[in-house]
């Protein structure tokens, strides 16, 4: 529906009620998500489209910057380790920590800055130009054409992106490990899983998921209510990777609290 | 339905944003097969008359009727139906810039028409597209399109769902003087064809001129002067539609 100005007196101060009517319209947001992700129609066709955008696009910088994570991450190990005699605990530390929190945090940190801006972008635009406005008198739903359809593609590919990151680190962590240390990738592996348990990939798993549901609603709440203008589109992308990765690190960090009680427990 | 039916039937139709008040009690009637043109200065609020019209916005008070039917009172599903009846062409042209003119124009048949098959589907659309004088435009996207190809793009997809009425924000606003002669005659060749309703919203009297049956002046959030070119213009008492006259015949 077209922006109507908002004609609400402040009730404490002007930022104090912005902010707390930002947070009601981000609730009212979401809940409209649920509200739509549930009945018909379903945009199949449209969710499988931005599922490929987002999931296969990704790889390539997906690939080398999990492929760095792992190499860097052991070389910056070893000598530590190695003070210790230590050395060949790497695999288990390297797995321990790219399926715990690397893996995740860096897909989610990097899809966040390539998926959230363009999607923040993109529905920005599609509001300046009267585009969602468009699809409103055509009787089209764009929330459920625009939000739901890439919503729901980042929250199905950002686990999947988080396990191939995984999957990639490891492999640049075997490479390290394999020409300073001469050990096997049976042995490398063997190692790896023998330190992950159930719980550390399903947390995993879990916190992808948060990621990509918090990636795919942030960016696009900042496009669907950027204001008029150019400058209001590059401000929605911007704010869409910004507050994303924002809530990424308060979600990792109230993920491991959780985790941690339970595996206390 | 005869032409002397009104379509649309507007009373003492109110609308501010904050303390700016657009709209000061319009009143407005728009008959069958009629081209309605809205004049008026840049943010006088043509543009927000007829985005109450296909409820992008509501009204604070006053009533506007589409086809007998209240349309801040229609719930989302009738207020759907109306939607289908009511063209909206903008000024902007709004084509979706990630889909090519086929499937800008396929976007909302298949979302409207379930049953349609691939070739009725087609067929509609190269139909359309030849009555907008484009049917080569049909793989390209949005962004090799000129401002004018745009335009009659916009057109076509309004008109793929059949509306009864059609309304144009500024159809020749920002094109050459040469493009806006062939829109106009566009406008006038979708009433002949599709035996539509219209409203144009503009600033341009040659467009005015051209394709109104009647006009409406807006000024001050209402409607001044209603009637047809001659008699609204050129022997206009009121200053201001004068000088807008003025401005677009005898200054320019």
């Amino acid at each position: 529906m077209a922006e109507e100005p908002d004609d609400r007196k402040p009730l404490l101060s002007k930022k104090i009620d912005k902010f707390f009517t930002g947070l009601a319209d981000a609730w009212n947001f979401v809940k409209r998500f649920f509200q739509e992700v549930l009945f018909p129609p379903y945009e199949f066709k449209e969710v499988i489209h931005q599922c490929y955008r987002i999931g296969v696009e990704s790889l390539p910088l997906i690939s080398l910057t999990g492929f760095i994570v792992g190499v860097v991450f052991t070389n910056q190990s070893r000598p530590s380790l190695s003070e210790f005699g230590a050395a060949s605990w790497l695999p288990s530390l390297i797995s321990i920590a790219v399926v715990r929190a690397m893996g995740p945090l860096v897909t989610a940190l990097i899809a966040a800055g390539k998926v959230g801006s363009s999607i923040g972008a993109e529905i920005g635009s599609m509001k300046v130009t009267e585009q969602i406005d468009a699809m409103e008198v055509s009787a089209t739903n764009p929330f459920k054409f625009l939000v739901v359809t890439r919503v729901l593609a980042t929250t199905f590919m950002i686990p999947l992106l988080v396990m191939y990151t995984d999957f990639v680190a490891l492999m640049g962590s075997f490479l390290s490990v394999n020409k300073n240390e001469m050990v096997s990738m049976t042995t490398f592996f063997v190692q790896v899983f023998e330190s992950i348990t159930f719980l550390d990939i399903t947390s995993s798993l879990f916190k992808s998921v948060l990621f990509g549901f918090t990636i795919g609603i942030v960016g696009c709440y900042k496009g669907y209510n950027s204001s008029k203008g150019t400058e209001g589109v590059g401000r929605a992308a911007n704010a869409a990777v910004v507050m994303a990765m924002f809530l990424i690190f308060i979600e990792e960090l109230l993920v491991l609290q959780i985790v941690n009680a339970i595996r206390g427990s | 339905m005869n032409q002397q039916e009104k379509v649309v039937e507007i009373k003492d139709l109110r609308k501010s944003f904050g303390d700016l008040k657009v709209l000061q009690g319009v009143d407005l009637d728009l008959f069958n097969e009629e081209i309605l043109v809205v004049l008026g200065k840049s943010g006088s609020g043509k543009s927000v008359l007829i985005k109450i019209m296909v409820g992008l916005l509501t009204q604070d008070s006053g009533s506007m009727k589409v086809f007998g039917q209240e349309i801040a009172q229609l719930k989302k599903k009738p207020l759907n139906a109306m939607r289908l009846r009511i063209g909206f062409s903008f000024q902007s042209s709004a084509l979706y810039d990630s889909m090519t003119v086929r499937e800008n124009m396929e976007f909302p048949l298949v979302r409207n028409e379930k049953n349609l098959s691939r070739k009725e589907i087609d067929r509609r659309i190269e139909e359309l597209l030849d009555s907008v004088g484009l049917p080569q435009t049909i793989n390209q996207l949005p962004s090799e399109l000129s401002g004018g190809q745009k335009k009659r793009i916009g057109v076509a997809r309004t008109l793929i769902l059949n509306p009864d009425i059609m309304l144009y924000d500024e159809p020749t606003a920002g094109l050459d003087p040469i493009t806006c002669v062939d829109i106009n005659n566009l406008i006038l060749d979708v009433r002949e064809q599709y035996k539509t309703s219209s409203i144009v919203i503009t600033h341009d009297l040659t467009c005015a001129k051209q394709t109104g049956d009647r006009m409406a002046v807006l000024l001050d959030g209402q409607f001044k002067s209603v009637g047809t070119f001659n008699e609204v213009f050129p022997n206009a008492e009121d200053e201001r539609v004068k000088s807008f006259y003025d401005y677009n015949f005898i200054n320019s």
